[in-house]
């Protein structure tokens, strides 16, 4: 037993020392049951990317910022993705008066990314979410490492930078 | 001496192992959490008629919260602080104080999942249960007890609780409120039979059942019989006491089909004899159905949505009615659109809980980059539609007059639809990007809103509101990081408190700073005095996680609305700084 802890007590040491050179993780995406935009079930540790960065925004369709947000990341979206490999999903928190009105108005819109529902603030809460716009930078293992509230015009600029240096193996900060 | 040696020995062991769990319950978990503060200094103002005596000699309001939450692996806990020292302007004084109103344990083993302490939950889209948050409009209904998910089977979830409802910070106790009990399976038929994997068609089909208990008090009624006697009027009151019922049940079933493009979505929900306040006492039993259908293809999506509700008010206290909304067990979502411009949101809508019909049409399309209407970037339009009338209620008894407690209350035949208009929008609006330099957005808005229902609970269309709106938006991008985005609106109408125009222009520095003026004029008040410039000048900072902002400034009276539920906050002067940071 004595040996177990040592090894356990061991091992933290390593990890420690390991995460020590890397990027600071704030903490791991949370499983959570949500939907996907159709409304099927879907679960937060289906959120993958093969090992690249992944961005995961909050939004409402009544959240003027989060509109603008989407809007110039779409425009830039193909791009990102060819350079850097990095996945997008934009989490709506809309409500049942809403929610349903969220696919349409992204194919409307014709966003690229991917959209997910958060109807009644399962995934918001457990990621601490206070107001949308919240945008989450994950490295390749699914840890978030790197958080944004509010958006101003140009933050989407920022968000590829984070990206780029994930990608390349550099400290974000 | 051998025994005290080897009991020594396990003793050791024992706690070198707890101490090891204990070391992997702190290295090997996670804290997370958020802080949010907001406090307002207020200041006298003559315009406004406020006076230190008006605000109780209130200077200074403050709402506060930090959740805390501790994961490790498949076990949660978390908490959240509150705190209201004072309320701000707008807030029901029985939240004064601090407290955790809100903390949980949870864990999952194989496909089961409980949480024990607060939590919250929807069935469906909400019709028969529904407890969730919103920290700005100081909205939150709770469950206190037990929540299980259930996965028996591939396709299946199945979801119990058992709970109390928060009420502001008094504590459950018998007969003070009721428990609530609900059960809700959902079924997504594709994932549970093999052979639908594959089917174009997705269908989930699902039921929910709720029941609330409550220990109640007497209710009394009394009755007014007319008669003749000798050709003499005469009025015969009577007092009655009501049999209430304690137990009160509800139950829904849901649909959701997806076909290609094309998604519907469908709810019917019932609701047993619930004689309450908002109701006026009656025992007519209740109904609501909602659904919606989409199609959508990349660059147009269309969206209908219809609903019909009667007497679909449930609290899990009788006699609780009015602001704000508290205990409700279930939400019934308002069918208008939530605006993102000020004028556009003065006149908001709410659900009324008691019967309404509604109906929306939404039709987004984006014309395509570097065709002949779009130009080279393109254009996005939105046209959107909303109608709230009433429901067509026939009185039963034609002998009584005043009041309907105690009854059945009226007659309504489903999805009957009456002539009273409750609310009415139409919009559009236009987003097109002129370079890389340059975007814009146009609005307009008409809007038809019955004050005297929404505001007041007068069921007569005696003080109706026409507003036309318009709103320009534009933004003018200097260089990736510096911008600037004026705002111009206008919101005339002949009624209520007239026209008025709103300015803004902000200035940001992605990513890190914005500050903006604002002046909302209320310039066609009918009132003289009360022609009154809405300014305020804003700033804010980010850092990393952290959003700081301060604004100085005029707040003016209105109806906060999210998510259908809305908030009244008084007009009041001062400066409010915001801190919101996660970790």
């Amino acid at each position: 037993m004595k040996n177990y802890a040592f090894l356990i007590a061991a091992l933290l040491f390593v990890t420690i020392g390991y995460s020590q050179s890397e990027n600071k993780v704030l903490f791991t995406l949370p499983s959570v049951d949500i939907q996907t935009v159709q409304g099927e079930p879907f679960n937060t540790k289906q959120i993958t990317n093969n090992g690249k960065p992944i961005i995961i925004t909050f939004w409402a369709t009544w959240c003027k910022p989060c509109m603008k947000e989407h809007d110039a990341i779409n425009d830039v979206y193909e791009d990102w993705v060819d350079e850097t490999g990095v996945k997008m999903y934009a989490v709506s928190i809309d409500n049942a008066r809403s929610s349903k009105r969220v696919l349409p108005t992204v194919n409307g819109r014709s966003w690229e990314f991917d959209v997910l529902l958060d109807p009644n603030g399962e995934l918001k809460r457990a990621m601490n979410v206070n107001v949308p716009p919240h945008t989450f930078i994950l490295n390749g293992k699914g840890e978030v490492v790197w958080q944004h509230i509010g958006y101003l015009d140009g933050d989407e600029q920022e968000y590829i930078e984070i990206v780029k240096k994930l990608v390349a193996g550099k400290k974000i900060n | 001496m051998k025994n005290l040696r080897y009991s020594a020995i396990v003793a050791l062991l024992m706690l070198t192992s707890l101490a090891t769990r204990a070391q992997n319950f702190i290295e090997q978990g996670q804290v997370n959490g958020n802080v949010q503060i907001d406090a307002q200094y207020y200041s006298e103002d003559d315009k406004l008629g406020i006076t230190d005596s008006l605000l109780n000699y209130r200077k200074f309001g403050l709402n506060a919260f930090s959740n805390i939450i501790y994961t490790n692996g498949d076990f949660s806990a978390g908490l959240r602080l509150e705190g209201y020292l004072n309320p701000m302007l707008g807030f029901d004084d029985r939240y004064e104080g601090i407290g955790i109103p809100y903390w949980f344990a949870k864990y999952k083993v194989g496909t089961l999942e409980m949480i024990a302490g607060h939590f919250y939950e929807q069935f469906g889209s909400g019709l028969i249960l529904r407890s969730w948050e919103e920290w700005t409009l100081g909205y939150d209904n709770n469950f206190y007890g037990f929540n299980a998910h259930f996965a028996p089977y591939k396709g299946i979830m199945l979801k119990g609780l058992v709970g109390t409802q928060r009420y502001f910070w008094e504590p459950y106790e018998a007969g003070n409120r009721g428990i609530v009990k609900g059960l809700d399976g959902g079924f997504y038929l594709n994932d549970m039979f093999d052979g639908l994997a594959e089917a174009t068609t997705k269908i989930e089909l699902g039921g929910s059942f709720v029941s609330k208990y409550e220990k109640t008090g007497n209710v009394y009624y009394t009755r007014n019989r007319e008669f003749l006697v000798d050709t003499i009027p005469w009025i015969e009151t009577t007092t009655y006491e009501m049999t209430i019922p304690h137990n009160v049940g509800s139950w829904a079933a849901r649909a959701n089909i997806g076909h290609g493009g094309f998604n519907f979505y469908g709810e019917y929900a019932r609701k047993g004899a619930d004689p309450n306040a908002t109701n006026s006492y009656i025992y007519r039993k209740g109904s609501a159905v909602y659904s919606t259908l989409s199609y959508s293809t990349k660059g147009l999506g269309i969206f209908l949505a219809t609903k019909w509700i009667d007497n679909m008010s449930y609290k899990s206290k009788l006699s609780e009615s009015g602001n704000p909304a508290m205990l409700d067990i279930n939400y019934l979502p308002a069918i208008s659109k939530e605006h993102q411009y000020s004028m556009a949101t003065m006149y908001p809508y709410a659900t009324q809980a008691n019967g309404e019909f509604g109906v929306q049409g939404q039709i987004i399309y984006t014309i395509p980059k570097k065709s002949a209407i779009g130009g080279k970037y393109g254009a996005t339009l939105t046209f959107n539609y909303a109608l709230a009338k009433s429901i067509e209620k026939d009185s039963i008894y034609s002998d009584v007059t005043g009041s309907i407690t105690g009854t059945e209350g009226y007659e309504s035949n489903f999805f009957s639809i009456g002539d009273l208009t409750y609310y009415q929008d139409l919009n559009l609006t236009i987003d097109k990007k002129f370079s890389p330099k340059v975007k814009a957005k146009a609005g307009y808005y008409h809007q038809t809103y019955n004050l005297h229902v929404i505001e007041d609970n007068i069921y007569d269309d005696k003080n109706m509101v026409y507003a036309n709106i318009g709103v320009l938006d534009v933004t003018y991008k200097f260089d990736s990081r510096n911008s600037l985005r004026g705002e111009l609106q206008g919101l005339f109408t002949k009624e209520d408190e007239g026209d008025w125009v709103a300015m803004l222009l902000e200035y940001s520095v992605s990513p890190s700073w914005f500050f903006s003026v604002q002046d909302e004029f209320n310039y066609g008040n009918p009132v003289n005095d009360k022609q009154i410039h809405y300014y305020n000048v804003s700033m804010g900072y980010m850092q990393k996680s952290n959003r700081f902002s301060l604004r100085y400034g005029r707040q003016r009276e209105g109806l906060l609305c999210v998510g259908g539920v809305c908030r009244y906050v008084p007009a009041s002067t001062g400066l409010t700084l915001t801190i919101t940071s996660s970790f």
